[in-house]
């Protein structure tokens, strides 16, 4: 389970990004973050795992309060929170196998991954994962040769081996193609499920994540305007977190009807 | 419609790109006090054209020499002074790249804290301002002649040159890739490993080769001030005014160079 509690982040030039947020993160509950670019959705989901530091207030993974962990112990609760990235973030000269197992960094010592020695276990574990999301041909492709959709399910791979408590997924689809889009979002759902992982998904695309989340959280000024399930996002719901607009077309019901995740090429 | 009155007033009126200073009298004050310190500056070069006259004919004799290159009577200075300018070249670009790299990420300000990048920029700020040859006069006071002088000339003079092209290169590496890294609970070492060193090899093994191509034209400088190497060969050359050998050692350097430069590029083509 996470909780925020007051969770406050003011940058340096005095924008408040995140304006004492309280949440709760069930365990195995997937839930959806939207709300107008700079309402702080990145912010919220880097100061979990403390990319960005908060300014005050706390949060608890489990029984472990985050923000005044040391470095050390730190690193130690970073491999429980897998992360998910909006422009992939693979290293992109480093092969599909390496950043997968750079997943693992947390677990082994420097020198095991420095000669890329990675315990048995973790690396059948790393073709385990590539299978599962079509991509185990790849293995030893360089990660700038793979696709969009590809890159990201890659991405998808690093984190989950780490075997995370929690994904923090910020933009997974925003690069990507509507179909492909909606198989990561997918594939995201289908796998936390499977693993009984709790998620929180920034997103930019209203239907979409109408389409797979148990809970939408909408969020504006760095501050929570909306907490319910996806079918409470009405039109008024959509004014307040974004603004005047006609909301008709986004939240229509959208035929999931595209065909199981099909290894690219 | 005020706005359409602006618009009116815009059609059929021509564009140009704003001046980069918008003040006009500035901007030809500038300009023309910058021709006129031109003109100024080429009128006090003093150039004593008698002096130019006898000149040409040493001139010349010193280019058809290149015609005529002597590889042979020299050719034991030539092979010992080449032997150790590489030896040199070898040695200094290993031992200067090897320091380089770590005081390159101590002075990348997205890597190390304050303390050590302020230590680290000055350690590059020195090594760049002085300049090999006085570095090298230093050192041959202190170490005498000979190519240990020129070793330890080239090395401080890598420091200097890699660490801080290297460290601009770490500066402007992608954030996310690595932040990537360091999100799954990675030590430092591990994420310079996996987030950083993948995003610089190339330009690091880019600069490397051109580092190891500039060492060896200085080492063909720092025998000038005994430092050994071929320099030193070429010196003497020069001094008994046997231009032919002086040719037929320039000649090497230069092929030597092209070589070098023919490699890098095959190397860099293949890392990117």
């Amino acid at each position: 389970m996470l909780r925020l509690e007051k969770l406050v982040k003011t940058y340096k030039t005095g924008d408040q990004a995140l304006k004492a947020v309280d949440l709760v993160v069930p365990d195995g509950q997937v839930l959806a973050l939207i709300g107008p670019s700079g309402a702080g959705k990145s912010t919220l989901i880097r100061c979990i795992n403390r990319l960005v530091e908060p300014t005050s207030g706390k949060v608890y993974l489990g029984d472990t309060e985050l923000t005044g962990l040391s470095s050390g112990a730190l690193r130690r609760e970073r491999r429980r929170m897998g992360m998910i990235f909006q422009e992939y973030a693979l290293v992109e000269r480093l092969t599909v196998m390496e950043n997968v197992l750079s997943g693992r960094l947390g677990y082994v010592g420097f020198w095991r991954s420095f000669l890329r020695r990675y315990p048995q276990a973790d690396v059948d574990e790393a073709f385990r994962l590539l299978d599962r999301v079509g991509l185990v041909h790849m293995a030893d492709k360089r990660a700038d040769e793979l696709s969009g959709g590809q890159r990201q399910r890659v991405g998808i791979c690093r984190a989950l081996i780490q075997n995370p408590a929690l994904l923090l997924v910020d933009e997974p689809t925003a690069s990507l193609d509507p179909k492909t889009s909606r198989q990561i979002m997918r594939l995201i759902c289908e796998l936390c499920e499977e693993r009984g992982l709790a998620a929180i998904i920034n997103i930019h695309d209203v239907a979409l994540a109408q389409m797979f989340v148990q809970r939408v959280i909408g969020l504006r000024f760095g501050a929570v305007e909306f907490d319910g399930p996806p079918e409470a996002l009405t039109p008024d719901v959509l004014t307040t977190i974004y603004g005047e607009e006609d909301w008709e077309a986004t939240i229509r019901k959208v035929e999931d009807d595209d065909s199981e995740i099909e290894a690219a090429e | 419609m005020t706005t359409h009155r602006e618009l009116d007033d815009m059609l059929g009126k021509g564009w140009r790109k704003p001046p980069f200073i918008r003040r006009a009298w500035l901007r030809y004050t500038i300009l023309i006090g910058f021709a006129a310190y031109l003109v100024a500056a080429f009128l006090t070069i003093e150039v004593n054209w008698a002096r130019v006259y006898e000149g040409l004919e040493r001139g010349k004799q010193f280019i058809l020499a290149f015609t005529s290159p002597d590889f042979t009577s020299r050719s034991g200075d030539i092979w010992d002074g080449m032997v150790e300018s590489i030896i040199m070249t070898v040695a200094a670009s290993v031992v200067g790249i090897a320091i380089s790299i770590p005081i390159a990420l101590g002075a990348a300000r997205n890597v190390a804290p304050l303390p050590i990048y302020l230590a680290c920029r000055s350690i590059i700020a020195v090594s760049r301002a002085l300049q090999e040859i006085i570095v090298a006069i230093l050192l041959v006071a202190i170490f005498g002649f000979g190519p240990l002088a020129g070793f330890l000339t080239l090395s401080f003079a890598t420091i200097g040159f890699l660490s801080k092209l290297l460290a601009e290169d770490i500066e402007s590496m992608d954030r996310v890739q690595a932040e990537a890294i360091k999100a799954s609970g990675a030590r430092w070492l591990q994420w310079i490993n996996y987030g950083v060193q993948p995003q610089v090899m190339p330009r690091l093994i880019g600069l490397s080769m051109y580092r190891i191509d500039i060492n060896f034209r200085e080492s063909a400088i720092l025998g000038l001030v005994g430092a050994g190497g071929i320099g030193a060969t070429l010196n003497t050359a020069f001094d008994r005014y046997e231009y032919d050998t002086a040719a037929a050692i320039l000649l090497l350097i230069i092929g030597i160079v092209m070589a070098l430069e023919y490699l890098s590029g095959i190397i860099r083509a293949r890392v990117q």
